[in-house]
Order: C-alpha cells, then sequence, then structure tokens
C-alpha cells in the first residue's frame, strides 16, 4: 500500500478515537458545573451527589482524552512532513496556543476537582468546576480555528523560496485575526460545541435511563434524567440550528464540498433535495434517488431560485469522494432529526410528569446513547472528506502533504500498534464505565460529612 | 530583524526545560515505582504525582506546538525524522497516563500488578528515548537538500547517542528520588533518599564519558566555552544537591537538582546554538534558528501569546503546588 493512503488511514483512525472522548468531557463539563451551581444555589444534597457521580464518569473518560491527544500533537510532525513545512507559519500557532491558554488551564483545575474536595472551600471547588468546563471549551476553539484555516484559508499569502537550490512554497502568515476568524472559524466552532454538548447531555439521559431499567440507584437516576430532559431538547435544536447556519457557509466557500454533500451533479436552480440515493462518481449520475424538489435551493439561499453548483463544473482531479461525504453528511442530518425527535418526546413526558414510567421511552433513550458519538464522528468526516483532494483548500493536495522520509513500513506497524492500544483503551473504558454504573453515587450522608 | 528568532530560540529551550524540570520528577517517580515496596507504598508513590502530572506534561505538548509554530522545518524533520522512536514515546506516554488514573480504581492485586508495570515501563521507555532524541540531534543528521532524514533507523542507535539515554535515566531517577524524599514522609523518605544518593554517582559517572565524546563531535557553536560552562555549573548544582540530600533537606535538594537539569539543557542548547539540526553530510544544509524560522509576524504574534499565557500559567503552577501542599501519607496495607 502507498505510504500516503498510510498515512490517511492513521490519521482518521486516531484522531477518530481521540473525538470520541472530547465531546464527551465538554458536554459532562458543563453538566456537573450545573449541578455545582444548583447545589451552591440550594444546598440540595442530591445536586452534590450529582455532581460527585458524574465527575467519576468525567475522570475516566477525561484521561482517555488525555491519552489519545498526545498522539494528535506530534502526529503533524510525524506523518505529515510536508504539509507541517508549508502551513507551519500559520498552522503551528493556534496548537501552542491552545496548551498555553487551554490545556494548562484545564489539567490544573482537574486537579482540585478530582483530588482537592477535602483540600479547598466550597466556593473554590464550584470555581474549579467552572474552569474545567471553560478549559475543555477553549480548547476546542484553538483547534477549530487551525482546521478552519486549512478549510478555508485567510490572511496569508504564499511565497516560494530556493532552499539549498529547491524551489519550496509556503503559506506565510500576513493578517492574524484573518487567519483566526477565516470565514469558517465561527460557524464550525458553534456547531462543534454543541455538537460536544449534544453529546453530554444525550449521554447522561440514556445512561440514567439505562439503570432505571435495571432498577440500580433508581431513585438517584430518574433525579439525573430528570435533569437531562431539557438541556437534551434545546441542544439538539441548537446544534441543528447551527448546522444550518454552517451549511450556507460552506455553499459559499466551498461549492464543492456541498455539492457533494448533496450529489448534485448539474449546476441548477431548485436543486433537490435528495433524501436516499448512491452517487455514482465514475458516471457522474445517482443511482435509486428519492429527492424532494427544490429544497436544497431554498435551504442554501431562502427562495428556489437559488442557484447551486454542481459537480460537473469542477474538474475532476478537484471533486471530492461523493459518496463518502454524501452518506456522512446525511447520516448526521437523520441523526440530528432522531435525537430531536427523542429529546421532544422526552420533554412531552417531563411536562405530563410521567417521563420516567415508559418502558419504551427508558428503552429508547438508552439506545441513543451511541448515536451523537456517531453523529459527531460523521460531521467531521463529512468535513474532512469533502476537502479533499485539498489537505489546505486549493492550495495543497494530500498527496504533497505526508512525510518523505518515513517508510511505508513503518507507518503501518505504527497503525497496528495504535489499533491495539486503542482497543484496549477502548475496552477498558467500558469496563470502568460499567463499574462505575453499578457502584452508582456515593450516599448523601458520606458526602455530607465532607463539606468543610 | 534576528533578535525575534533568538527570543524563541530560548523561549523553547525554556519550555523544554520546564518539561524536563516538571515532568521530569513524574518519570523519576515511575522508574523507583519498580523498586517500592508495598502496596501502600506504591499507592504513596502514585498520590505525590497524581495532581500535577496532567499539567506537567502540557509542557511537553505546548513545546511540541511552539516548535512547529516558531519553527516548522524543525519540527517537521525532528518528528518524521525519528518516526519509530516517536511512537514509542507515545506509547510510553500513553500507558503511563493511564496507569497513573486507573491503577488505584479496582481493588484487584492482578488489576494493580498490570498497571504497576505499565507505570514503569511508560515512565523509563520515553525517558531513555528522550535522552537517545537529544543525542542524536547534538550529533547531528544526515540529510537531503530540503531537510529530510535520510539516515535510517539503526543510524540513530550510536554510542553516543545510547550514552545520553542513559544520563536522562540517571537523571530523571534522581530527580524523582528527591522529589519523593520531599512529598512523603518516615521510612519512605528514608528510602527515598538513599535512593538519591546512589543515582548522584550514577548520574555523574555516566555524564562524565558522554561529556568527554561530546566534546569531540556534538559542539557546534563557535564559542565552545559557553557550553562548557555550563557543564560546569551542571557539576555544581548536582554537588550542592548531593550536599543538601545529605543533610536531608528535602526541598532545597530538589530545587538544587531542578538546577542541574535546567543548566545541562542549557549545555545543550548552547552547544547547537545557532544551529538546532547540523546536517552531517553537508553542513550548509543545516537548519539554524535563522534559515528555518517562521516569518516575523508569525513570531511576533506567538511572542504576544506567551507574553501572555506563561505569566499565569506559572501562577496556576504554584497555585496547585500550594494547595496540595504538605506530604502524602504511606498508608500500610
Ligand atoms: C472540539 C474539540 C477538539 C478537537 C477537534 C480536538 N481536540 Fe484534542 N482535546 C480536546 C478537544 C479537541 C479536549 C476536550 O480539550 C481534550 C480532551 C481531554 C483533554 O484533556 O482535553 C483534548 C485533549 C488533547 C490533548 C491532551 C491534552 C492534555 O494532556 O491535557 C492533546 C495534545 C490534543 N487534544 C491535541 C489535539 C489535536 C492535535 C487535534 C486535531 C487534530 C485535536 N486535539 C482535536
Ligand atoms: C476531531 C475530529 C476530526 C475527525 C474525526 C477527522 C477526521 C478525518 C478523516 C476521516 C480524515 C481522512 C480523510 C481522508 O483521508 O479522506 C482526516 C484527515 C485529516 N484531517 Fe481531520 N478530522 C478531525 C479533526 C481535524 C482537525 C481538528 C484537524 C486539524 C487540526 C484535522 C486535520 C486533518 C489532516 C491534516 C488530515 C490528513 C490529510 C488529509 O487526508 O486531508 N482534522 N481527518
Ligand atoms: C441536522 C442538522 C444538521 C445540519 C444541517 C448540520 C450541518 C453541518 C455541515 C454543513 C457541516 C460541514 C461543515 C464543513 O464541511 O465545513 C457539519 C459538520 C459537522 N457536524 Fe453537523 N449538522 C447537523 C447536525 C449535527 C449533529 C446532530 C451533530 C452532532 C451531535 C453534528 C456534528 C457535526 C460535526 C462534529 C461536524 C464537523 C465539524 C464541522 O465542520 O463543523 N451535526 N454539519
Amino acid at each position: 500500500m502507498d505510504a500516503i493512503l498510510l498515512a490517511r488511514i492513521q490519521f482518521a483512525l486516531t484522531i477518530m478515537f481521540h473525538y470520541i472522548f472530547p465531546p464527551l468531557t465538554i458536554g459532562l463539563g458543563w453538566m456537573i458545573f450545573m449541578y455545582n451551581t444548583r447545589y451552591q444555589e440550594n444546598g440540595n444534597p442530591v445536586f452534590r451527589q450529582l455532581a460527585q457521580f458524574w465527575t467519576k464518569i468525567f475522570a475516566i473518560s477525561f484521561i482517555i482524552g488525555v491519552a489519545s491527544g498526545i498522539t494528535m500533537e506530534f502526529q503533524f510532525g510525524t506523518n505529515w512532513a510536508g504539509y507541517s513545512r508549508f502551513v507551519g507559519d500559520i498552522f503551528g500557532a493556534p496548537l501552542a496556543a491552545e496548551g498555553v491558554f487551554a490545556f494548562f488551564l484545564e489539567s490544573s483545575f482537574l486537579g482540585i476537582l478530582l483530588y482537592g474536595r477535602k483540600k479547598v472551600s466550597q466556593k473554590m471547588y464550584w470555581f474549579s468546576s467552572f474552569m474545567v468546563a471553560l478549559g475543555a471549551t477553549m480548547s476546542a476553539f484553538w483547534i477549530v480555528v487551525a482546521n478552519s484555516w486549512q478549510q478555508t484559508p485567510a490572511g496569508f499569502e504564499i511565497v516560494t523560496e530556493m532552499v539549498n537550490g529547491v524551489e519550496v512554497q509556503k503559506a506565510v502568515l500576513t493578517n492574524f485575526w484573518q487567519a483566526v476568524f477565516n470565514p469558517s472559524t465561527l460557524p464550525r466552532y458553534s456547531h462543534v460545541i454543541t455538537g460536544a454538548l449534544t453529546v453530554g447531555v444525550f449521554f447522561i439521559l440514556g445512561t440514567s435511563a439505562w439503570q432505571v431499567l435495571k432498577d440500580r440507584n433508581t431513585e438517584f437516576f430518574r433525579m439525573s434524567m430528570r435533569t437531562a430532559v431539557v438541556p437534551c431538547f434545546l441542544v439538539i435544536m441548537l446544534t441543528m440550528g447551527v448546522g444550518h447556519k454552517h451549511g450556507h457557509q460552506v455553499a459559499e466557500t466551498q461549492p464543492a464540498k456541498l455539492a457533494a454533500f448533496e450529489g448534485i451533479w448539474e449546476t441548477q436552480t431548485k436543486a433537490p433535495l435528495m433524501l436516499f440515493g448512491l452517487p455514482d462518481q465514475e458516471n457522474e449520475r445517482n443511482r435509486f434517488a428519492i429527492k424532494i424538489p427544490g429544497m436544497v435551493s431554498l435551504f442554501i439561499g431562502g427562495t428556489f431560485d437559488t442557484e447551486v453548483q454542481g459537480l460537473k463544473d469542477f474538474p475532476k482531479e478537484d471533486r471530492p469522494p461523493v459518496a463518502i461525504s454524501f452518506w456522512s453528511f446525511h447520516l448526521m442530518f437523520y441523526m440530528g432529526m432522531w435525537m430531536a425527535f427523542v429529546a421532544f418526546i422526552g420533554v412531552i413526558f417531563w411536562i405530563n410528569k410521567n417521563l420516567l414510567h415508559h418502558r419504551i421511552y427508558l428503552t429508547v433513550a438508552a439506545l441513543t446513547v451511541p448515536i451523537p458519538f456517531l453523529a459527531n464522528e460523521v460531521g467531521w468526516i463529512a468535513a474532512e472528506v469533502g476537502r479533499q483532494p485539498w489537505v489546505v483548500y486549493n492550495l495543497l493536495r494530500t498527496q504533497h502533504a505526508v512525510s518523505a522520509s518515513v517508510p511505508g513500513g513503518q507507518v503501518l506497524a505504527s497503525i497496528i500498534m495504535f489499533s491495539l492500544i486503542y482497543s484496549l483503551l477502548f475496552g477498558l473504558w467500558i469496563y470502568l464505565l460499567r463499574r462505575q454504573f453499578h457502584k452508582g453515587p456515593e450516599p448523601i450522608a458520606t458526602l455530607e460529612a465532607e463539606v468543610k | 530583524m534576528e533578535t525575534l528568532q533568538i527570543i524563541w530560540f530560548l523561549i523553547i529551550g525554556i519550555l523544554i526545560i520546564g518539561y524536563a524540570i516538571l515532568d521530569g520528577f513524574d518519570l523519576g517517580v515511575g522508574f523507583w515505582h519498580l523498586f517500592a515496596k508495598k502496596n501502600g507504598e506504591r499507592k504513596a508513590f502514585i498520590q505525590s504525582i497524581e495532581p500535577f502530572w496532567d499539567g506537567n506534561e502540557v509542557w511537553l505538548l505546548t513545546g511540541g506546538g511552539a516548535l512547529f509554530a516558531a519553527f516548522p522545518p524543525v519540527y517537521a524533520t525532528v518528528f518524521s525524522g525519528f518516526y519509530l522512536a516517536m511512537m514509542l514515546v507515545l506509547l510510553g506516554l500513553i500507558f503511563r497516563a493511564t496507569a497513573i488514573e486507573f491503577r488505584n480504581k479496582v481493588d484487584s492485586d492482578r488489576w494493580r500488578k498490570a498497571w504497576d508495570f505499565a507505570f514503569s515501563f511508560g515512565s523509563i521507555l520515553p525517558t531513555v528515548l528522550f535522552g537517545v532524541a537529544i543525542g542524536n540531534v547534538l550529533l547531528g543528521l544526515e540529510l537531503n537538500a530540503i531537510g529530510d532524514y535520510t539516515g535510517g533507523f539503526f543510524a540513530l542507535l550510536n554510542p553516543f547517542a545510547l550514552f545520553c539515554g542513559i544520563v536522562g535515566l540517571a537523571m530523571f531517577a534522581h530527580h524523582g528520588a528527591l522529589y519523593l524524599a520531599m512529598k512523603l514522609g518516615g521510612e519512605a523518605a528514608d528510602r527515598a533518599s538513599g535512593w538519591a544518593g546512589k543515582t548522584w554517582y550514577a548520574f555523574l559517572f555516566t555524564l562524565m564519558p558522554t561529556v568527554a565524546i561530546g566534546l569531540r563531535s556534538a559542539i557546534h557553536t563557535e564559542q565552545r566555552w559557553i557550553p562548557m560552562l555550563f557543564i560546569l555549573l551542571t557539576l555544581a548544582a548536582h554537588s550542592v544537591a548531593f550536599m543538601l540530600n545529605k543533610k536531608r533537606k528535602a526541598i532545597a535538594a530538589f530545587l538544587a537538582s531542578s538546577c542541574t537539569i535546567a543548566f545541562l539543557m542549557l549545555a545543550v542548547a548552547f552547544a547547537l546554538f545557532p544551529t538546532m539540526v547540523p546536517c552531517t553530510n553537508n553542513p550548509e544544509w543545516s537548519l539554524t534558528l535563522f534559515n528555518s524560522s517562521s516569518s516575523q509576524r508569525t513570531l511576533g504574534w506567538m511572542l504576544a501569546i506567551v507574553l501572555i499565557g506563561m505569566p499565569v500559567v506559572l501562577g496556576y503552577t504554584v497555585f496547585i503546588h500550594r494547595i496540595f501542599r504538605g506530604k502524602v501519607e504511606v498508608k500500610a496495607d
């Protein structure tokens, strides 16, 4: 197999594994902060119990996020040396800023949250839980800046220079703020954060529902579910709304990607929304298509008359893999609809105060736990595969980004190593979570005894 | 203007020194974990670094990010050149992280044994490899015109680099033992202090031959006396650490050993200056801080980020060490 393909497989494998955990910890972080705040406000010990229990779940997940994140930080240098030389002037700064502004903050206050409960005042403990959530949310910012720049580069110029007699091109910063707030930074950041919150709240809803079904610590987990229902609804609505805005930006800045998302070959007004279909890249058409006329034009421009560019407008070698882009984007969309449905029914039951008595609903909520994780993963696949064949959109092709000095065999060996380690870590994660759920929360009496 | 480039060379140096001092003691504790007697002691070892290690590791991550931002060709050349070694470092750091957090989560002997192994292995492997990497950078690498490493994997396993790996291990083991002597009480602290005494010699006797070889082939700067001066300072600080440890002034001894580490790293930095990666097959192709830096604009912005951010980071570090000050109790099993 060629080295480029291997390097791509390795990147996809390691980042997709990493990305299971950050969204969960961002979402849980804010819920834990909410519990601590409620406890500060009304002194109801149940909120303390909730905060304490979910902090344990948070800690187990956080650590795997850290372990897999270390890999990511060095991956650009190890596997993508060509890329690093080309974009370093711009891309490295956000990576460093992420460390300086976010990781330090997060890790320091997490120390207090996990091991300092008896060493600091109530107020300080509460504040630490805020800082941990904030730190997680901020670290997402800088990495999203870096990624967004490679999707929609801005604030730079391309210079060509001679290095030891070889002509080398690179991107050089011309305007810092334009590079940071490039056209896709804000849409992407808001969508990534709302997507992360979605993971956290549905995780609390679904795993609690499962415990109620199994009749373990039922009272506690009912309370837990009750706190999650309304956040689920609000957050999924926000995610979808923000995602819709994000779509406008893609249409404007990366038209080939949008055409691939929607499986549109011909430039047209009244562009249809394809609910189902099998895009066929070779013959430039879709098979078994089921379409709603005009909907994509309406979504993008607000009227049926909006013109949407088709893939045939782009040279063949500049088109992304259409079927993967189409299906990952559509799966994200469908999963969003499904979560909205689950949250909506939840709210109805909650208003009628009988949320916790429908076994069917509890089962559905429990089975929905993997859905937000998957939606986040396919969302990134859509965004990243849709960017192909460019690693930096319209500037650098993926084939020029790879490390020339690393033999394919070494990449393959490291893929095997990471697959083994990550499978092990994933198994451990599940095992430790199960144990924690079976053990349940600490009794209120124990917790109250600790309060300073 | 070359001032910014020189400033950035120093900042990268400071980040690496910060990492070596701070994560150095975690890695050293990981080494001594092998020699801990009972479960209670092993547990206390881990507890002594539990609230800090993640923050310490962030120095490495930030150093990596800063190197990428300030000297992209160096980041690209070094990490792709040391590909397999880097993968093993990652392997080690991943297992160390999980071991620290998971070891005390399940009450079973087999579980703990497995994580004890992972913790020590995950500390020793990266320590040695960091040393080997520094040794190879000091010697210089075989590169092509655009800076891709062409030397092959086995060229990295040369005697000088391996020596540097062992020096690194001895240095962190010494540092970690002093940390334990400071953080633990009673009998455990006595033993840790004894370990520090022994590894004191180990560091000295591995450093001497390494410096001797290094004098011939690893000094690239014109001002040879500067790295030499730092080597002398290293030895001075190291002797002070010895005396303080003898007198059982644990905190002061630990600070002295932090200075030892800082001086040795500065010796490395100034042995290279202004080169960052010497090229062995054609000295013209060496990566220097002048020909490999990012643009002035990027360096300027990055400097702003560091000047705003790092004081706050130091604030957190002091703050969290204050909250968790005091000794960790070693419980009987
Ligand atoms: C949307 C959010 C997001 C995205 C897209 C990424 N990460 Fe991440 N990362 C986080 C959000 C996050 C986090 C929530 O902040 C984590 C999870 C656990 C933690 O420590 O912080 C984290 C951890 C984490 C760590 C460990 C930090 C520590 O030890 O405390 C590193 C080095 C990275 N990440 C690096 C990366 C790189 C190089 C990425 C891109 C290719 C990346 N992450 C994608
Ligand atoms: C965190 C969630 C992310 C996921 C799940 C993800 C997913 C993927 C996938 C599936 C690929 C392979 C695409 C292909 O080869 O067709 C890829 C490639 C890549 N992505 Fe991402 N990505 C994520 C975030 C990022 C971020 C934050 C960055 C930059 C900081 C980034 C930079 C890259 C690069 C450099 C490649 C390799 C070159 C390429 O194939 O384009 N990705 N990613
Ligand atoms: C149903 C309504 C949704 C719409 C219209 C929508 C829209 C979009 C669009 C257009 C992109 C691609 C951006 C690009 O390629 O540059 C995207 C990416 C993404 N989506 Fe969604 N999305 C929706 C739901 C969701 C849900 C429910 C989640 C997760 C819970 C999610 C998570 C993501 C993620 C993680 C990305 C990749 C990062 C990014 O580029 O923002 N999306 N979404």
